[in-house]
């Protein structure tokens, strides 16, 4: 079974203000999109709307060629959403709140596999460390530990390159391609200047 | 790459919820003993602003002990999703491929076990302090387990509503005070019965009937409101 995201005419208001009006846009297997604008034109808007947060919007959003409303669930089990809050703790352990994680999506996992997934998102010494005592590139790479963890097809990223090192960026990057050319789809916003590839889409937000 | 299929493993989730939300606040144990040291004080002021009478202590001693309760248990109401909210961990956990409802059920689990629980343990001690009649002790532990378990499931919905507002608090407890006042005129009944000698069956039956309704409703408006407060 394949997957793909569908947005047609796509809409918000906020405010009394059109963010965005009228947006198709579709994401498929090995596709990246990246969504672009200046502050305040509703790129993060777009993203919660994409990833089924915001449900209060004009248009349609279809997985799988059925309507969201309907296939929510297998659509929610394919999703990886990092938004702007990191979202760990910061009174557990980078290994506490990934099993944490894990045991949303219903699987068990084991220590050694968020072991090197930390190790390998380079926090190795620091897995039983409070979150709370790390630094902001550092708590932002917990939570990119999640890609490495569970297999998602769909991942919505939101500025996934802030407070990382360049190291972190180039190896981030690499991780995003990778999952493109595995067959995967990306989703981000960031203001990153990415490296040119071949699968890459962008949508521009905010011009008019 | 394939299309993963949606686990079931909602034990799992619910089960891992727990563990996480009872680490955390036994991490923080300030915010678990604020309401109890509340209790306490409230209840130690009370025979000293009023009269050291026994008697006259006795007969008030129920209403006071379950007025101070409640308040106790909605002072520790605004905490519940307030972090998890600011540090984006509740959008995750409403991103989950699980049913909501019973993974706010075992939030508010955790939250009746390190408030409302301890509270009912504590009134005894307290109600020596009131000279409450010894006969009591027990349906006075029982009604505020009973009565705390329906305090944590509705004020769960308001601290629901009101997570996304800066200053909920006020807000909070106008949304939810009204909704208490069965569950107090029911939890302080049953112990005044017990002081009176009469039967306080009927009364921890009624508090039992309003909990298994707010276990059944109350999941589900709690999920409904976090969506509500997100999308805000």
């Amino acid at each position: 079974m394949t997957f793909r995201l569908e947005g047609r005419g796509l809409g918000c208001e906020r405010d009394d203000r059109w963010l965005f009006a009228n947006l198709d846009l579709t994401v498929g297997p090995g596709e990246m999109l990246r969504v672009e604008g200046p502050n305040g034109s509703g790129k993060t808007t777009l993203l919660k709307i994409l990833s089924g947060q915001l449900t209060e919007h004009d248009g349609e959003l279809r997985w799988g060629g059925q309507p969201m409303r309907r296939s929510r669930t297998t659509f929610l089990a394919n999703l990886l959403y990092l938004g702007h809050a990191p979202g760990v703790k910061a009174a557990l352990s980078p290994l506490e709140n990934l099993a944490w994680y894990q045991a949303l999506n219903g699987e068990r996992g084991s220590e050694s596999a968020r072991m090197t997934a930390l190790d390998e998102i380079g926090l190795c010494g620091f897995e039983d460390v409070p979150v709370g005592q790390l630094s902001a590139g550092q708590q932002r790479r917990v939570a990119l530990a999640r890609m490495l963890l569970s297999p998602r097809p769909l991942w919505v990223l939101d500025e996934p390159f802030t407070a990382i090192d360049r190291q972190g960026v180039a190896a981030l990057e690499t991780r995003l391609q990778a999952h493109v050319v595995r067959g995967g789809s990306v989703i981000l916003t960031t203001h990153h200047e990415l490296a040119p590839m071949a699968a890459l889409r962008r949508v521009a937000l905010g011009v008019s | 790459m394939q299309v993963v299929e949606p686990r079931t493993g909602l034990a799992v989730a619910v089960r891992a919820t727990i563990k996480r939300d009872l680490t955390l606040m036994l991490r923080r144990r300030g915010e678990v003993i604020n309401p109890l040291v509340f209790f306490a004080l409230v209840i130690t002021l009370f025979p000293l602003g009023i009269s050291p009478d026994t008697a006259l202590l006795a007969e008030i001693a129920p209403g006071l002990l379950w007025v101070a309760a409640l308040l106790a248990t909605q002072l520790s109401l605004d905490v519940l999703f307030r972090s998890d909210f600011d540090d984006g961990s509740l959008e995750q956990l409403l991103l989950a491929p699980q049913p909501l409802p019973a993974l706010v059920l075992s939030k508010v689990l955790v939250h009746w076990l390190l408030t409302g629980l301890p509270l009912a343990v504590m009134a005894p001690l307290l109600g020596i302090m009131l000279a409450l009649p010894v006969e009591s002790y027990a349906v006075l532990a029982l009604s505020l387990a009973l009565g705390s378990a329906s305090l944590s499931l509705i004020g769960a919905i308001g601290a629901a509503l009101t997570v996304g507002l800066a200053r909920g608090g006020v807000l909070l407890s106008l949304l939810v005070l009204p909704l208490y006042i069965p569950i107090l005129i029911f939890g302080a009944g049953a112990v005044q019965a017990a002081v009176l000698g009469a039967s306080a069956a009927p009364h921890l039956a009624l508090l039992g009937a309003l909990l298994a309704m707010a276990l059944m409703l109350a999941p589900w408006a709690i999920a409904a409101a976090l969506r509500i407060s997100i999308n805000g």
